[in-house]
């Protein structure tokens, strides 16, 4: 997307000129409404830039038709109506991009990348002049590149790490200005006065950032010059922007705000780092956690005052504060000082596992450390295998996993994740792999490998060092096991015959479930390359179904018991296999957006499909609903959320799903002496005896996104997490979504906690988890288990981030937070007092009696 | 886009932080500063318009485009199924989001446990005396001898000093 900042008017509305996907847009800026629109698709043009010289009503395109076919377009801007149309055959050929230098000329490259062709369009009249770039640099080879500046006269091309800034004269020769060996970027241009124009040039060396401020047609004159200490944890500099204020002495300053390769934004002002962003933490792709190191005795991770006399300034500081005796200056030291050192902050794990380190792969590719106590960045480190280089063009990150998590070696080793990414945006894209320790954020070591990405299993063993085993399914569908030593491979080759897994092909509509077959054969084959069979497929038809929604059990769920006694003392038993996979598929028609179909066009199916055998456990067709679907699965149970177009409103539906073939074990007797199969083996392959139970509610609000909270031993209730719209949170209690929901529950229903039936869902204020705040761009919401069993952990990321505890069936297990210990004590004294007094006036009392 | 140098120019930005949100999120509109929005461009058929702002419960619009009468449109409020004669919206209800916490009240410290701690004690302290004066004193007596014998130690007795009876 090209945005052309203009100074266009139409009755007071201004206009944003925005070219995107082959189509020239003028957008107004009062309520954006698009005034017109001009398609360059059907002309197989090749749009290079976008120019609106300034004080004129006309937009200039320019592109080239094939690979040696210039055009120029020349649009009325308040209208969009062609004026011009002119174009030129160069035999030369065209490479790269072009870089608007004047109003009426650009420059760009033929197709070997050594000339340089100053391509003028005035008058209607294309001319092309030809500078080879060896005529101005003396030295260079290979292809060039340009790097588009919007600044009138001035343009840049890189050869091979070298940047050579080029100058257009008024008398249309080319001249360089300079040739560095850094990375450079261009600001665009600021009119500062009338017809002046001043740019940034920023020069990012090593340690340090050199940024000039020069006007445009004044090269070899300095406005600015400042050189600012740069670490090299952010990467390159990649774009910068400046903006200037009138100094008190009436003469120009500048700032300049630059974006850096890890997307975290500096502003830099008379030589220093006015503040620093980090707004890598926007686009955050995949979260997990870590735990914080074990607290030795002896051994303090705080920072402790070391000399007598800081302990003693921190001491009257704290004084000066009680007796209100401090300056704004103290108070803000007496600030800083108590969060220093709060319970909070402190790297070390608590007894209840509120602080862990929250590990975030961010879209930069920078993997961040941040605390939960209070969210500050422990470490950050920007991924070198996730960065562009020669071998990995486009890098994408994708996913984080925990790779080794020490447990009886929790003292002497540090726990590690692995970062997956892959090399492109196809499917078969060479997979990059790269292991960082959580505790001091370096990176272990980082694989490239020759192989795609397209599945990553995490396995539940486990070696010796405690790595996790895991499977890489790649796009040719070998699978690959890492950690690829001797003894993985051993721990492996055990539960070979074990291993299940499945993959969904959302473009076909087929689910595929396959097994391991053996070692790899052919050119591939190494010790850790397995191939792959294909046991089960269900295939949905394609004119009927469109699978839009897949959702599995979490691997780490802790389910704490099977059976679920109901009123009349009767017991159910969950069938909690963790091989589930709940599937929602529409109507091909109703896979647009809600309300774009008639109630009889759309049906939405619901699955739930065993992934080992492939056979379908349940299905339940909504007739007259859409998507998008939003679904939750936990323990036996799957929360979904849907449109219905009958009633033009969403829905919420719940699926139990519970094992009959343990049913007949109620009787004690039984138990005791006659025969039960709670002892015999469960199979997969044998028919499971399943009922399942689902009930619908109507939900008011559109949904973004839902979790369900989980804790260590899965003995609280559970609520959902909703995230809305309106970037809010709702905690929704799962009790009101139990399909034994009736309209008149029994006393005994009503004792095991049954709510009555309502047709829609209650939406409590008091239960908003981010009560008055909003989480902007809400995109997930992830739930960790504390160690305390009353309570989880839930951050939800998008634009902001926000973390809370959450306890669903309120603490039961340890004193609240409020609790009033100074009440207590008092109480105690009052009464001990009390006891005193009344047994010496009783004594007395008993004296006198005795002495009437 | 290009700096604005010291001279640019304000547009009339968003006064609120209302987001009106037309089917679940295909397009997403703020409010004008007098408070109106627009959508522009909208096929005809059915569509769903939801209000998010902080504060406030609004109940999301079902929204009918005719196909026929262009510009006509029909709205409907999907929670209570109320028509609305003209697009204004305007939230059914205010949401507090937070308890209001109760304000002090001797009542809460009284039925607290410490309260009931204290209650107590002045019960046995002071009502149970008065029942046991009404007693005959030789029944009181005979009650102390008889538990006496029974082993019950008395408190008196228990206390350094006590049990001289």
């Amino acid at each position: 997307i090209d945005v052309l900042q203009t100074n266009l008017k139409i009755e007071k509305d201004h206009i944003v000129i925005i070219f995107s996907n082959g189509r020239l847009n003028a957008v107004s800026c009062i309520d954006g409404e698009v005034l017109w629109e001009k398609d360059f698709e059907g002309e197989s043009l090749e749009v290079q830039q976008v120019i609106q010289p300034p004080g004129s009503n006309l937009i200039y395109v320019v592109g080239f038709a094939s690979s040696s076919l210039f055009e120029m377009y020349q649009i009325n801007a308040l209208n969009g109506e062609l004026l011009k149309h002119e174009s030129a055959a160069f035999s030369g050929g065209f490479l790269g991009e072009v870089s608007p230098v004047f109003s009426e000329t650009v420059v760009a490259l033929d197709s070997t990348g050594l000339i340089l062709l100053t391509i003028s369009f005035q008058n209607g009249k294309i001319s092309f002049q030809q500078t080879p770039i060896s005529n101005l640099v003396k030295d260079s080879f290979g292809p060039a590149k340009i790097i588009p500046s919007s600044v009138t006269g001035i343009f840049a091309i890189k050869m091979n790490a070298v940047t050579i800034v080029i100058r257009l004269t008024d008398e249309n020769k080319l001249e360089v200005v300079e040739k560095t060996n850094h990375e450079t970027s261009i600001s665009d241009a600021l009119s500062i006065s009338e017809g002046q124009q001043a740019f940034a040039l920023v020069q990012h060396a090593g340690h340090e950032i050199h940024l000039r401020v020069k006007l445009a047609h004044n090269w070899d004159d300095n406005l600015l010059k400042e050189s600012v200490k740069m670490d090299q944890h952010r990467g390159l500099v990649h774009k910068i922007y400046i903006n200037n204020y009138i100094r008190t002495d009436k003469s120009y300053g500048f700032r300049a705000l630059i974006v850096m390769e890890d997307h975290s934004l500096l502003l830099l002002q008379q030589g220093k780092i006015v503040w620093s962003r980090e707004d890598g933490l926007a686009s955050i792709i995949d979260v997990t956690t870590s735990e914080l190191p074990v607290e030795r005795d002896g051994v303090s991770v705080a920072k402790v005052e070391h000399n007598l006399f800081e302990w003693l300034k921190g001491h009257m500081l704290k004084l000066k504060g009680t007796l209100m005796l401090a300056s704004p200056q103290d108070i803000a030291a007496i600030q800083s000082m108590r969060l220093k050192n709060s319970d909070k902050s402190k790297m070390t794990r608590d007894h209840n596992g509120f602080r862990k380190l929250l590990i975030v792969l961010t879209r930069a590719g920078k993997l961040f450390a941040l605390h939960t106590g209070d969210g500050h960045i422990v470490w950050s480190h920007l991924l070198q295998s996730l960065q562009k280089s020669k071998v990995c063009q486009h890098p994408i990150g994708l996913n984080l996993y925990k790779w080794q998590v020490p447990h009886h070696h929790a003292m002497d080793e540090n726990p590690s994740v692995l970062v997956i990414g892959k090399c492109g945006p196809s499917s078969d894209a060479p997979g990059a792999l790269s292991f960082v320790d959580t505790y001091t954020g370096k990176e272990l070591s980082s694989l490239s490998l020759v192989h795609s990405v397209a599945q990553v299993i995490p396995l539940p063993y486990t070696d010796s060092t405690e790595q996790r085993l895991h499977l890489l399914i790649d796009a040719d569908k070998h699978a690959h096991l890492y950690p690829k030593t001797p003894e993985a491979i051993s721990i492996f080759e055990r539960e070979f015959s074990n291993i299940y897994w499945y993959s969904v092909e959302d473009d076909n509509g087929i689910i595929k479930g396959h097994a391991l077959r053996g070692k790899c054969t052919g050119e591939v084959a190494d010790e850790v390359c397995f191939d792959t069979r294909e046991l089960w497929s269900i295939v949905f038809p394609s004119e009927s179904e469109k699978i839009i929604a897949t959702v599995t059990r979490k691997l780490n769920e802790v389910v704490h018991t099977q059976a679920k006694v109901i009123a009349d003392q009767e017991v159910m038993y969950k069938y909690i296999s963790r091989n589930l996979l709940f599937v929602a598929t529409v109507a091909l028609k109703g896979s647009g957006e809600i309300g774009s179909v008639t109630p009889e066009e759309s049906w939405l199916v619901a699955y739930l499909i065993d992934t080992v055998t492939g056979r379908i456990l349940h299905r339940v067709t909504h007739h007259g609903s859409q998507g998008p679907v939003h679904a939750v699965f936990s323990e036996n149970w799957v929360v979904y959320h849907y449109f219905n177009l009958k009633a033009h409103r969403y829905e919420m539906s719940v699926i139990e799903i519970y094992d009959q073939s343990r049913a007949d074990n109620k009787d004690v007797w039984k138990l005791v002496l006659g025969k039960h199969n709670l002892t015999s083996p469960i199979s997969l392959y044998s028919r499971p005896d399943v009922i399942t139970k689902s009930q619908s509610y109507f939900f008011t609000h559109s949904v973004k996104t839902i979790a369900v909270t989980s804790t260590t031993k899965g003995i609280t209730s559970k609520q959902l997490l909703i995230g809305t719209i309106g970037d809010q949170v709702l905690a929704l209690d799962k009790r009101f979504l139990d399909p034994r929901r009736t309209v008149n529950p029994t006393q005994a229903e009503k004792e095991e906690g049954i709510i009555p039936l309502t047709d829609s869902l209650p939406i409590i204020p008091q239960s908003y988890v981010t009560h008055a705040l909003r989480v902007e761009g809400l995109r997930g919401i992830i739930t960790v288990p504390a160690k305390l069993e009353s309570t989880t952990l839930v951050f939800a990321h998008g634009v902001d981030l926000f973390f809370t505890q959450l306890a669903p069936s309120r603490t039961y297990d340890s004193l609240t937070d409020d609790f009033n210990y100074a009440l207590l004590l008092i109480t105690i004294v009052a009464l001990a007092a009390a006891i005193f007094l009344t047994w010496t006036l009783s004594e007395r009392k008993e004296l006198q009696e005795n002495w009437r | 886009m290009a700096g604005l140098g010291t001279k640019g120019f304000v547009l009339p930005g968003k006064t609120s932080n209302v987001k009106v949100i037309l089917n679940g999120g295909q397009i997403v509109t703020y409010l004008r500063p007098d408070g109106y929005f627009s959508f522009q461009n909208i096929p005809a058929g059915t569509h769903l318009i939801e209000v998010a702002a902080i504060g406030y419960f609004f109940s999301p619009v079902r929204v009918d485009v005719s196909a026929r009468n262009p510009g006509k449109v029909q709205a409907a409020l999907t929670e209570n199924r109320r028509g609305l004669s003209e697009l204004v919206l305007e939230p059914l209800r205010d949401e507090q989001y937070y308890e209001i916490r109760e304000p002090f009240s001797i009542m809460s410290v009284v039925k607290s446990p410490m309260g009931l701690m204290v209650g107590f004690m002045l019960v046995v302290v002071f009502l149970m005396p008065k029942l046991v004066e009404n007693m005959d004193p030789e029944e009181m007596r005979r009650a102390q001898e008889e538990m006496r014998n029974q082993g019950v130690p008395s408190l008196a007795s228990l206390l350094p000093g006590g049990g001289r009876n």
